[in-house]
């Protein structure tokens, strides 16, 4: 089964193509949409099939490389297209192709209708290739592919409707700041070959051998570079501060777009790739600490914004940062396995969360459509008493929602509370730790609080949508509603893959999994983490409880706030309107932003066209034509138009000829 | 024996004669035989250098410059209908369109 590994990109790209080439001529959405999501699904399978083989194995052989082509060999640098599984990749391709398919499956309903169906699929299925590309690669460059690719897609997807100008500018927005980070990328790619090659001759971008050698590499120094580097990658394609705006723009492309692309997997990639470089990473004490303070640090900026959204999209927008920025948090605190535990739940029940919302608008446009209307079908202002109306979106709403605040039982509790713990308890940062786990809970507290808010002003109290066409809002069909039924399921039960020892009633069989892949950044971690001090059940029952008691305050406001006592939120936006403004603006970054790097572009850029292209260098070009045009005008007299001039000219020539020759 | 010197006159003298036709004549037919005249007159000089020097190559010189004459006369007069045809004249001097 492994050596078909190679199957898993191939399907897709096969999907990209029918769709890409022939769909225009398709037209039939059930043939489109079902190529789409079997190419997806087959990937799936696939996938199954060496998930169920790798299990058989024994740990230290869950390692697995596929050359499939030589690609560039060129002196020192040798890179094939080659394919490395092992469990990391192998969690990833089955989170890629497994919600993949699902959300594939939910656009055939979602996407009914639209205009370019057959282009969305084809792009929805490059992304897919792409994004597994990326998570296969088993060196840098096919990473860097797949990450370019994932890019390219996002863009492409975010500008879906580009008829909108919104969406065209939130896709160029996506695409410039991606560029930001891909170059960091590139950087640190290229620092890190220069320095074994140039120092060890061990020219090598592969991850196997990067790794066999990395014993070689010294701690901080060129490491910090290069993983810093590395890291304004992973900020720009995991919209981590500074390069987190993009983002909630995002939201402009269609739902499950922001379901599979936004939220479940290319997000998540920038925290793959310090899982899978996690050995080079942890060398770099410096950036492990800036790693961990920027996740800390948007967990909690983003959680702020997302209490004072309207648009319910954009409030899960700043929740998937916020949530990145918690699995960032474990990166920067070595608990890897954390942070890729958070990632496959984060997947699962964001990815429900943003299906269901599709859901919910797929409802309100419909019935407001009905009515001829124009409000905003986004607008959580004109939702609310849904879960009567659409009771498997509520539930299955809700239960993500339960998994994402952190309610013991759902498996964003264990994964966020591993995170947590891991920030208090950590041997690495020292007294940063508190500040770290501080930041997390409080971060944590503004999850369940916006998550709740969205669950009651969407599903809860009276009906707000104009009453004409309340009797038009109805349940999706089954297509839409079985991929929100499986994803909300799994919400509830992935957590238990990676249950804390604390708890003991299930083995911790993630960290089982992972143990193999993260082993050696352990034990370079070893060498300077701070011993000793070690913790005692207690306190992480403490910290536990502690967490718990966080997400049900949280829950409790919100239920206080948006289902008691609904005038209290007006009284406090008129108590402290500044603050309101602040957040509700996403505290200006973007104007920020603007001001700073965007408008002086813009300036610049007006600069060089007004002066240096207009004026020098069209004077250039202007300037040599003139000049030929002027040389021109006096000798077109030669062209007298008679023939004996022409001749005797010519005769003169002759003579002039071979006089020379006879006389010299 | 008329001596080689005579031929190159003669030769000389009939080049010249069609050179200047070529050059001061307006009509196209007397500019299309002045071309002839000259090389005709250059055959003649072909002709007497190798009889002179006792070599082949000159004869078969003149034997292609009397080919492609005859296919310059076919191409030149066919030019000259065709000019004919669309100005009623065969002077040179009204084909001078292609001028600034």
């Amino acid at each position: 089964m492994f050596d078909n590994v190679w199957l898993i990109p191939l399907f897709p790209l096969i999907g990209f193509l029918i769709n890409g080439l022939f769909g225009k001529k398709i037209k039939n959405e059930a043939i489109i949409g079902g190529i789409g999501t079997l190419a997806v699904f087959g990937s799936f399978l696939v996938s199954c099939g060496i998930l169920m083989q790798m299990i058989g194995l024994p740990p230290e052989q869950r390692i697995f490389e596929k050359v499939i082509f030589p690609w560039i060999h060129s002196g020192v640098l040798k890179v094939d297209m080659a394919f490395l599984l092992d469990p990391l990749s192998c969690i990833m391709i089955m989170v890629v192709t497994g919600v993949g398919s699902l959300i594939h499956l939910y656009s055939i309903g979602y996407m009914h209708g639209e205009e370019g169906y057959y282009r969305y699929f084809a792009y929805l299925n490059l992304f897919c290739m792409s994004m597994l590309l990326l998570v296969l690669g088993n060196n840098l460059l096919v990473m860097f592919i797949g990450w370019e690719g994932v890019g390219l897609c996002s863009y492409l997807l975010i500008g879906y409707y580009f008829h909108k100008k919104s969406a065209g500018d939130a896709a160029k927005k996506a695409f410039v700041m991606n560029r930001v980070g891909d170059f960091g990328f590139l950087l640190g790619l290229f620092t890190l070959f220069w320095w074994l090659g140039s120092n060890h001759n061990i020219w090598t971008i592969n991850f196997t051998e990067i790794k066999s050698a990395s014993h070689l590499l010294p701690y901080g120094g060129v490491v910090t570079a290069a993983t810093l580097f590395f890291f304004l990658g992973a900020t720009g394609k995991s919209a981590q501060i500074p390069l987190y705006t993009w983002l909630p723009d995002a939201m402009e492309g269609p739902t499950p777009v922001s379901a599979l692309i936004h939220a479940a997997t290319m997000v998540t990639a920038g925290v793959y790739m310090i899982a899978r470089m996690s050995f080079v990473f942890i060398k770099a004490p410096e950036t492990m600490m800036v790693i961990a303070i920027v996740g800390a640090l948007t967990a909690i900026f983003a959680a702020t914004i997302g209490t004072a959204q309207n648009d319910i999209k954009r409030v899960l927008a700043y929740s998937t940062v916020s949530q990145l920025g918690f699995m960032f948090l474990a990166m920067g605190v070595g608990a890897f396995t954390a942070g890729v535990f958070h990632l496959m739940t984060h997947a699962f029940f964001k990815a429900c969360l943003f299906l269901g919302s599709g859901s919910v608008i797929h409802a309100m446009h419909h019935a407001l459509h009905h009515g001829h209307l124009n409000d905003d079908a986004q607008d959580m202002r004109n939702m609310g008493g849904l879960k009567g109306k659409m009771p498997i979106t509520f539930i299955t709403f809700l239960v993500s929602t339960i998994a994402i605040a952190g309610i013991p039982g759902f498996s964003g509790f264990f994964s966020k509370d591993e995170i947590l713990w891991q920030a208090y308890a950590n041997p690495y940062h020292g007294s940063l730790n508190i500040i770290l786990w501080g930041a997390g809970a409080l971060a944590a507290c503004f999850t369940a609080f916006y998550m709740f808010r969205l669950v009651f002003m969407t599903f809860f109290g009276e009906c707000r949508i104009n009453p004409k066409v309340k009797d038009h809002l109805h349940e999706s069909p089954l297509v839409i509603t079985i991929p929100l039924m499986v994803l909300g399921f799994l919400a509830v039960v992935g957590g238990y893959l990676g249950m804390p020892k604390l708890l003991g009633m299930l083995p911790n069989y993630l960290e089982h999994w992972l143990d193999p892949v993260f082993e050696l950044a352990n034990e370079y971690g070893a060498t300077y983490a701070h011993s000793g001090a070690h913790h005692s059940h207690a306190l992480e029952w403490g910290l536990m409880g502690t967490s718990v008691v966080i997400a049900v305050v949280g829950i409790m406001i919100a239920s206080t706030l948006y289902l008691s006592n609904t005038g209290i939120p007006k009284k406090f936006t008129s108590a402290f309107p500044a603050l309101h403004r602040a957040v509700y603006n996403k505290w200006y970054v973007d104007e920020l932003y603007d001001f700073i790097f965007v408008n002086p572009c813009k300036t610049l850029g007006r600069y060089l066209w007004k002066g240096f292209d207009v004026i020098v260098i069209d004077g250039i070009v202007n300037g040599v034509a003139n000049v030929v045009m002027a040389f021109g005008g006096v000798l077109r007299f030669v062209q007298s138009g008679y023939i004996s001039n022409y001749a005797i000219s010519m005769t003169l020539g002759v003579v002039v000829i071979l006089g020379y020759y006879i006389f010299r | 024996m008329v001596s080689l010197n005579s031929y190159l006159l003669v030769s000389a003298i009939l080049f010249s004669l069609g050179t200047i036709g070529v050059l001061t004549r307006k009509n196209a037919i007397v500019i299309f035989m002045c071309i002839e005249l000259m090389l005709n007159s250059v055959n003649l000089t072909f002709i007497a250098l190798s009889r002179q020097l006792g070599n082949i190559d000159g004869q078969i010189f003149v034997l292609f410059v009397m080919t492609v004459a005859a296919a310059e006369a076919a191409v030149g007069l066919a030019l000259m209908i065709a000019f004919f045809k669309n100005k009623e004249s065969i002077d040179v001097d009204d084909v001078n369109m292609l001028k600034w």
